[in-house]
């Protein structure tokens, strides 16, 4: 997927310091050639003055939070760039990182990506990155359901201010986002650099390529969702949980899909993640999947299987829902397809 | 959009991918594509016939579902399909409901 330019969000709380890591970020050489739109909520934007790089390839989208009232400008913004890049008036960029309001609602930016019409053919989501700050966290995750779910949907965390805050509070608020998305690789900014091939670079799609490193990384992530099973609920969203399903055998690939589709439409709003390998009927290596509420990422043939365990996995973040209804639902539809077509098998139109 | 009957084209569904590098698609050729298009009727079929509502391939290009008494809805995708099937029938399609779960029989294993 080399010829789609990835858009990557960060995301979270207001003050939670997501301009900070985004100019961490913009300074390491590897990401010279990155797009950057900020939306500011406000009358007068700041964050753009604090990258200290105002050039051509940087967009401020100041008229409002980007989840609601101006998403056909984020659209608009990027095949902009797109045009202009095509033109050769600006420098190539490689990809876009969208940051968004403290305010916002991810899923709605996500979404503008992944079903604009000309955005869909030139463009890809990357990993969505959320900054939790370590200081007030507890307080605006416990406060603001906006923030409980730009963690669930992560999949990269940053912990920011950990060297201000104090470090008791500071583990139980890694224990708390750990419990609300166990399967994303957490960074605290202070004690450790950051690796930005593994922010930005390890993303689903990096799971066709031959790379052995993002087949790792992702197997990890999906053990970590599986490992969190036995820590239960958490205090902040009582209602959200994560829990991991494993299937022995191949499923079918085709039942799967109307049952995805199927508890997507009814409970799209309740399902915060979803992601896992699946061992498909009629493929040798597995097929990654990745899906926020009601969106889902273009399915990915993996190269080779990360590991020996060869059951389907999947890990859920939910809002509400019952692991074992899900478990139930997803067995019975299954096993509607007890033996799966053949390849080769020719249906009669 | 259809030149001759003003129908829309499908959006792009990841259940119907587009044939790029490293996505796992059943778009690989025509034959391939329609085979799925029909398995994928069949198997939704499995699930609606607890609702009474039959669902075919029209045009390989949509699908059309229907009532018992005739009422049909044309549908682009899976997504669509639920939204309409709704439409139809004036209540919520779960695939979490015990009732649906009931009409499917056991699980498999």
């Amino acid at each position: 997927m080399a010829e789609f330019t990835p858009v990557n969000l960060v995301t979270g709380f207001l003050g939670s310091g997501k301009t900070t890591l985004l100019q961490r970020l913009l300074a390491d050489p590897a990401l010279g050639d990155t797009a950057v739109l900020i939306n500011e909520f406000g009358e007068v934007g700041l964050d753009h003055h604090l990258l200290e790089r105002i050039d051509e390839t940087m967009v401020l989208l100041p008229s409002g939070c980007v989840c609601c009232t101006i998403r056909g400008e984020l659209s608009e913004a990027i095949r902009d760039l797109h045009s202009r890049r095509e033109r050769g008036e600006i420098p190539v960029f490689r990809r876009i990182v969208v940051e968004s309001t403290g305010l916002a609602d991810p899923f709605p930016i996500l979404s503008t990506v992944q079903n604009d019409p000309v955005l869909t053919h030139h463009f890809r989501l990357g990993n969505v990155i959320t900054t939790v700050d370590a200081v007030n966290g507890a307080g605006q995750l416990g406060r603001h359901p906006e923030s409980v779910k730009q963690v669930a949907i992560a999949d990269r965390l940053v912990l920011t201010k950990t060297d201000i805050a104090d470090p008791v509070s500071v583990e139980t608020l890694l224990r708390d986002v750990q419990r609300l998305n166990p399967s994303a690789p957490l960074w605290q900014t202070a004690d450790r650099s950051l690796d930005v091939d593994l922010l930005l670079a390890h993303d689903h799609f990096a799971l066709g390529d031959k790379a052995e490193r993002p087949l790792r990384w992702f197997a990890e992530e999906v053990a970590a969702g599986r490992r969190s099973t036995a820590t239960g609920r958490n205090r902040h969203g009582d209602s959200i949980r994560s829990f991991s399903l494993a299937f022995e055998g191949q499923l079918d690939w085709t039942m799967f899909g109307v049952w995805l589709t199927m508890l997507l439409h009814c409970h799209g709003e309740a399902v915060l993640r979803v992601k896992g390998i699946l061992n498909v009927a009629n493929s040798e290596t597995p097929v990654a999947i990745h899906g926020v509420q009601r969106l889902v990422h273009p399915p990915i043939h993996m190269t080779a299987w990360p590991d020996d365990d060869r059951r389907s996995r999947l890990v859920f973040i939910v809002d509400g829902l019952e692991r074992g209804s899900i478990e139930r639902s997803l067995e019975t539809f299954l096993g509607v397809i007890a033996s799966p077509l053949p390849a080769d098998a020719i249906l009669a139109p | 959009m259809c030149a001759l009957c003003g129908i829309l084209g499908p959006a792009n569904h990841w259940t119907d991918a587009a044939a790029r590098p490293g996505v796992f698609t059943r778009n690989l050729d025509s034959l391939q594509r329609r085979r799925e298009r029909l398995q994928r009727v069949a198997c939704a079929q499995r699930v609606l016939s607890h609702y009474r509502l039959t669902l075919s391939d029209w045009q390989g290009t949509a699908y059309l579902l229907s009532t018992p008494t005739g009422k049909t809805e044309i549908v682009d995708n899976l997504t669509h399909l639920w939204a309409a099937a709704e439409k139809l029938l004036g209540r919520r399609c779960d695939p979490l409901d015990p009732a649906v779960i009931n009409h499917l029989g056991p699980a498999r294993g």
